[in-house]
């Protein structure tokens, strides 16, 4: 996913979505505030409508984070008296994934939303779909031809990053050669890199905040307590550690308990229920996360059965849904961290 | 020196080593050799460490570190060590280790606590071992399918325990075993089990019945079994033996990371095998060391800390730890032809 877009798209993310309560929330201030255009594209609310099948194919849910995409998508359909969800079996073979999309074509459900195990080989299934007169909203994992769906919805990979700078750079703007670290995620996959780009690039306001390390996991607990110790033992004081992702830092945690370390502050990645936890009781060098949150997954639920009963967004002038909605990586610290609870991932 | 040691002398149960001599010494002689060179590609890289970053490299907390990151999967490459001298391979560790993780830390097995914990995770270890020993052993399968078989299903199964979830631990004194306070004289608990398994493992192979029955069923199974083993049995319990090394390695884990998840474990099979080959036994089967074996993995863990001591990218590392595997393999193979 190109950076460019991201931020457009940062742009409609954080207009359009707010927690996860993309459209269930707005009912009242749309008369009063956004009256200029002729409304006459209805706005999808949560009234029941047309009825409306929605075809569901995601990823086997063998991390935290994917598990909570598969529970937040089913959660919202149950909601809708008039959505009927099929979901496929999730899996993260290619092949097989595309066999469950063809299914759902011959099932020819109304809409389909598919996070795919890669954007890229799922593609052409995906352009099958929309030649069928089935719009496809695309989760997260993006195809690559716009063609393949007619709205794409994900997080932001680069603003996480950006938004862990920010919030590093702002809490030790006033230390003098502060040095920071970062754990990052599993270094094969271009997410992990454009993570560490938004960071690098924000870190960059601060002339006085050196980056003196970055090791790699790969996204497990097992993982993220090996790669941390070894970060402990090398660099022996720093001042901040950015990790990319909340179920790594399961283990990071532990490692930095037995090396009984508390000098520096600690952002995490994603927005899992421990990571909140942590920080709520803020006992430790955990003060924040930024997120990715897996509430698109119901967002993208509200986004198909609007498509299917053929409704715009409300809060929006546009008569449409839009084509491309970025996820805003926002920071939870104490602050806020009460209002994301809910939304945690175990 | 492939030569596979005579059945018939591994079959009798007091034996004199056809070469002569007192079974020590020659032991010890052989020992030395193949072992030399494998501690010489330990202590360069203990050089390299120790030039590269000389203050964080060789201080205690890092040997600790070191050893304790060596001991989980030092374990796994015990039983299996014993399993690839038998003519056998055990893909299914990884998935083993996984699998007891994770049953081990439900919330039902909490509750009985630090034994409930251990006992779970070694009692899933062994039951993993004895279906693929089984299968194995009178299912007439091949080694490499029954295990791949097992890597599937334990993996599986362990996802379907876990719905993908981290089951974090809350049991106080598994989790305290993990933290400096309960070092011993300074030696972290866990590189104290491991010591203990390599010591057995060594005692077992070198010492018993048991251990020549093994070579003996690696070097020439048909011979073995004309000699008198049965080596279907033999064969059932040397699978049973690598359950059980999963199961206290998944303890280990369990310790070390606080948590059990279902991709806890992850490769070990190729590790394992690779530190068991160079460590110098024979893929084919019939020879072998633990000694060798346990070099093999601390030689893998040093180059990793020394990496990441170094702050290398992860391209960089695997590109280097390849280079540096084959060169070990090179170094153990020039100086076990020239013994």
């Amino acid at each position: 996913m190109p950076t460019n877009t991201s931020r457009r798209g940062l742009l409609f993310g954080a207009a359009a979505l707010s927690g996860g309560a993309l459209l269930a929330g707005c009912t009242s201030n749309e008369s009063k505030d956004e009256d200029t255009g002729g409304n006459e594209q209805q706005v999808a609310d949560d009234k029941p409508g047309k009825k409306v099948t929605i075809g569901f194919a995601g990823p086997q849910a063998d991390h935290g984070w994917l598990n909570a995409i598969n529970d937040n998508a089913k959660e919202r359909a149950k909601k809708y008296a008039d959505v009927t969800l099929e979901s496929t079996e999730g899996s993260n073979d290619t092949a097989a994934q595309i066999g469950q999309v063809e299914t759902l074509i011959n099932k020819k459900v109304d809409v389909l939303v598919i996070l795919p195990a890669d954007g890229k080989a799922l593609t052409q299934v995906g352009l099958k779909a929309m030649k069928a007169g089935i719009p496809v909203v695309n989760l997260d994992r993006v195809f690559a031809s716009p063609q393949a769906y007619r709205c794409w919805i994900g997080g932001d990979n680069y603003g996480m990053g950006l938004s862990a700078g920010q919030y590093i750079g702002e809490k030790l703007k006033d230390k003098k050669n502060a040095r920071v670290v970062e754990l990052a995620g599993l270094d094969n996959l271009e997410l992990t890199k454009q993570r560490s780009k938004g960071f690098d690039d924000a870190l960059k306001n601060y002339p006085n905040i050196k980056k003196v390390a970055r090791q790699a996991a790969d996204f497990t607990v097992e993982s993220g307590q090996q790669k941390m110790s070894q970060l402990l033992q090398a660099q022996k004081n720093f001042d901040a550690l950015w990790n990319h992702d909340d179920d790594q830092g399961v283990g990071a945690l532990r490692a930095i308990k037995q090396a009984g370390r508390d000098d520096f502050l600690m952002v995490g990645g994603a927005g899992a229920l421990s990571a909140f936890q942590a920080i709520k009781a803020d006992d430790g060098v955990l003060k924040a996360t930024v997120l990715y949150p897996p509430t698109m997954a119901a967002s993208a639920i509200d986004l198909a059965r609007a498509l299917g009963q053929g409704k715009g967004v409300s809060g929006m002038a546009e008569f449409e849904i839009p084509s491309f909605v970025t996820c805003y990586s926002a920071v939870v610290d104490k602050d806020n961290v009460e209002q994301y609870m809910p939304t945690g991932f175990k | 020196m492939t030569q596979p040691a005579p059945a018939a002398e591994a079959a009798t149960r007091k034996s004199t080593p056809a070469d002569g001599g007192s079974p020590w010494r020659t032991k010890l002689v052989r020992f030395d050799v193949r072992t030399l060179s494998l501690l010489g590609v330990l202590a360069a890289l203990v050089v390299i460490g120790g030039i590269t970053q000389p203050d964080s490299f060789l201080d205690t907390d890092n040997v600790q570190l070191v050893l304790t990151q060596t001991s989980v999967i030092g374990v796994v490459t015990v039983g299996m060590t014993f399993v690839i001298i038998s003519g056998g391979i055990d893909l299914s560790v990884g998935a083993i280790v996984a699998l007891a993780s994770v049953w081990a830390t439900t919330v039902a097995t909490q509750e009985y606590g630090f034994a409930g914990i251990l006992f779970t995770a070694v009692i899933v270890g062994m039951g993993c071992g004895l279906v693929n020993g089984l299968l194995i052993a009178y299912g007439g399968m091949v080694p490499f399918i029954a295990t791949l078989a097992m890597l599937a299903a334990g993996r599986g199964l362990a996802l379907q325990i876990t719905d993908g979830k981290t089951q974090m631990v809350t049991v106080d004194s598994v989790l305290d075993l993990g933290l400096r306070e309960s070092y011993i004289l300074g030696i972290p608990p866990l590189v104290l089990v491991f010591a203990g398994v390599t010591v057995v493992g060594w005692l077992l192979l070198n010492r018993t019945t048991f251990g020549r029955r093994t070579v003996a069923v690696g070097g020439n199974a048909e011979a073995a079994r004309l000699a008198g083993i049965d080596v279907r049995r033999q064969r059932l319990y040397l699978y049973l033996l690598s359950g059980l090394c999963c199961g206290i390695a998944a303890f280990l884990l369990i310790v070390l990371s606080g948590s059990g998840q279902n991709t806890n474990g992850n490769l070990y099979e190729l590790d394992a095998i690779a530190a068991a080959i160079i460590g110098g036994t024979l893929l084919s089967g019939g020879r072998g060391t633990i000694t060798g074996s346990v070099l093999g993995v601390l030689i893998f863990t040093t180059i990793q800390n020394i990496f990441a001591l170094n702050n290398l990218e992860t391209a960089t590392q695997q590109i280097a730890k390849g280079a540096i595997i084959v060169a070990a393999v090179l170094v153990q193979r020039r100086t076990a032809h020239t013994s």
